[in-house]
């Protein structure tokens, strides 16, 4: 199944759309730790307007990368962040640059007002505001210290500082990582609804793939600090493809060199197919476009082997 | 104004502030209270202790107490002066101590609390420099929380010297003209603040070594910037008595080390300033106790080479502090 993950590496990346501003540009990017290769090589575009999931196993580089584009980590390679160095600009990448790095980074002795004031007094492009009707909708109030918030308070705040900053890419590392289902669906609704358009790039990492699928224009595979898949979601639906297939036909299924094959209920088995013709699968059994999350195990078979 | 306000570096300060209000302002509004209620104890005592021996028995012919109160400061104002500014250096020792322990375990937290518990990320997601975020810190631990701690030193004083007011007032004595025509304290004050800048160059040393470690280790902060010089001390020590080359015991307790760690208490420049002191016929124990802290010793201490090759080690940690700061990555 290796030999399947490589053949889906070799596809190139979507060139982003003529005339639209790269917003993440790397090539080659490398990190080596003491005794480890964080990143080897990876090459990757995030273009403007999208929504990115940057998906991999632990241990795959998806935070190291997530740090060199917010300057927090050296690095080697070529990398570029809105036409900056992250390493050099630091400072004024971080006027467009936003990023919730997992739940509770809050300083637990700020409170509300603090918060507010601070990010008003430093960030140009906060809206004061704007941040106070998000927080209006929840039940924080001005004096309340983070110490004494529940996890899913600590996100509210964060995001109701974080969407009143009119930032050009927001970075999200595991943001709902420990959070109950309600306070994570309303993470993703509030993104969508008050925060997310035309102008703005959303960068995700998270294991919970299924909770974002719905929301990705893009995916970013990343494996052994290299990318294995980068495609946009409606490539990934006309590219990929599973089949339902009935214990007799396995064997012809087999034939036309599926990327993946599962066990199913009652003898039956799913195959799932890069690039294969959508007639002659049609004839296998019944076809759908494959989760997120299913085409991403397929792709990293043999990982943790 | 609006604007010096508005600009980012005071948000920075103000961002300590808040952080540290406790060390900063509550320690040192403690302390001096803890004086103030112990004066007001004695004062108590005092009355009690009269009332109870009637007192009058004991002055004689001149009557009761107010009168010799009364008669024994009016003839001699000479020693009530000494007496107020004694107060007041009372409670500037008293702050200075306490502010030694606040400005030192702040320096060791400043920047090791916020990786520790991750917060760390938060700042960094806001558009501030790191150098920007180590000076904002420096300044609030050699400027703000001094600056603090003379602010609270006057108000005890004051305080104190409305309860004595009260006390005198009701034996009768006019507390204007004995407490507080005396503008002598208010002077010593005036000492204790213009000290402030020269305490602060002469911390410098002690402030990088301190942010150095904060900055750099993954924990136990305290342990690696106590420990080190004082391994240190011990080596050469060792060196010495195996008869090697070694540095001279006391320049290397006292400069090394000394500075390394002690730098942050108040006024701690006065020591290599006593032979300047001395040379001028200073006598610490008589009249002269304000002479070590008299504007022209100040002005002294800024041409001590100590003060200047401190510095100078001082602002190099705190750029190192600063590396640190950016670079360290917590994998």
């Amino acid at each position: 199944m290796n030999v399947a993950a490589e053949a889906i590496t070799a596809r190139p990346a979507t060139p982003p759309a003529a005339g639209s501003e790269t917003i993440v540009h790397a090539q080659g990017l490398t990190k080596r730790y003491k005794n480890a290769v964080a990143l080897d090589g990876a090459n990757f575009e995030v273009g403007p307007g999208r929504i990115v999931g940057l998906i991999g196993p632990n241990g795959a580089g998806k935070t190291t990368a997530l740090k060199a584009i917010l300057g927090l980590t050296d690095f080697e390679g070529d990398l570029k962040v809105l036409g900056m160095d992250p390493r050099r600009e630091r400072p004024q990448l971080m006027r467009e640059v936003c990023f919730i790095a997992d739940v509770a980074t809050l300083p637990r002795w700020i409170r509300v007002q603090e918060a507010i004031d601070f990010v008003a007094g430093v960030h140009p492009r906060f809206d004061r505001a704007k941040c106070e009707r998000f927080l209006a909708r929840t039940k924080l109030t001005a004096n309340q210290k983070v110490r004494e918030m529940s996890k899913g308070m600590i996100v509210q705040l964060h995001l109701a500082i974080v969407m009143a900053i009119d930032a050009r890419l927001l970075v999200l590392d595991e943001p709902t990582l420990g959070l109950d289902i309600l306070y994570r669906k309303q993470f993703y609704q509030s993104l969508l609804e008050d925060y997310f358009d035309e102008n703005k790039t959303i960068l995700i990492t998270t294991h919970q793939v299924e909770e974002v699928e719905h929301i990705l224009t893009d995916l970013l595979f990343i494996r052994d600090g290299k990318i294995a898949l980068s495609t946009t979601m409606e490539e990934m639906g006309a590219r990929f493809a599973e089949v339902l297939v009935n214990a007799d036909q396995i064997e012809a299924a087999r034939a036309l060199k599926p990327i993946d094959e599962r066990a199913a209920v009652f003898g039956k088995s799913i195959f799932m197919y890069d690039s294969a013709d959508p007639e002659r699968l049609a004839k296998l059994g019944e076809v759908k476009r494959p989760s997120v999350s299913d085409l991403f195990v397929a792709t990293m078979k043999g990982t943790y082997a | 104004m609006n604007a010096i306000v508005k600009a980012p570096f005071a948000w920075l300060l103000k961002r300590e502030y808040w952080e540290s209000r406790r060390g900063f302002l509550w320690t040192q509004i403690c302390t001096a209270s803890v004086l103030v209620a112990i004066s007001i104890l004695g004062i108590i005592a005092f009355e009690a202790f009269r009332l109870r021996n009637n007192i009058q028995i004991g002055v004689g012919m001149h009557g009761n107490l107010s009168d010799l109160l009364s008669n024994g400061m009016q003839h001699n104002t000479a020693g009530i002066v000494p007496a107020l500014d004694g107060l007041m250096l009372t409670f500037g020792v008293f702050a200075a101590i306490v502010l030694f322990f606040v400005i030192f375990f702040y320096l060791l937290g400043a920047l090791y609390d916020d990786r520790r518990d991750r917060s760390i990320l938060f700042w960094k997601s806001l558009p501030v420099s790191d150098t920007a975020t180590v000076i904002s810190k420096v300044i609030a631990a050699i400027i703000i929380a001094p600056l603090i701690s003379v602010g609270v030193v006057l108000a005890g004083y004051v305080v104190l010297q409305i309860v004595a007011s009260i006390w005198f007032i009701g034996h009768g004595l006019n507390p204007l003209t004995l407490l507080w025509a005396h503008a002598q304290p208010f002077s010593v004050w005036l000492h204790l603040l213009a000290m402030v800048p020269v305490n602060a160059v002469w911390a410098l040393p002690t402030v990088g070594w301190l942010l150095v470690w904060s900055a750099a280790v993954r924990s136990k902060p305290f342990l690696w910037a106590v420990v080190i010089p004082i391994i240190a001390g011990v080596l050469n020590f060792w060196i010495g008595l195996l008869g090697l080359p070694h540095a001279d015991e006391q320049f290397f307790w006292g400069n090394i080390v000394g500075r390394a760690l002690l730098s942050v208490i108040p006024a701690g420049w006065i020591a290599p300033n006593m032979p300047y002191l001395s040379s001028h016929g200073v006598d610490f124990v008589g009249q002269d106790q304000l002479a070590a802290i008299s504007y022209s010793s100040m002005a002294h201490a800024f041409t001590l080479p100590d003060m200047w090759i401190g510095a100078a080690v001082g602002i190099a940690l705190i750029a190192a502090a600063i590396w640190f700061r950016r670079w360290r990555d917590e994998a």
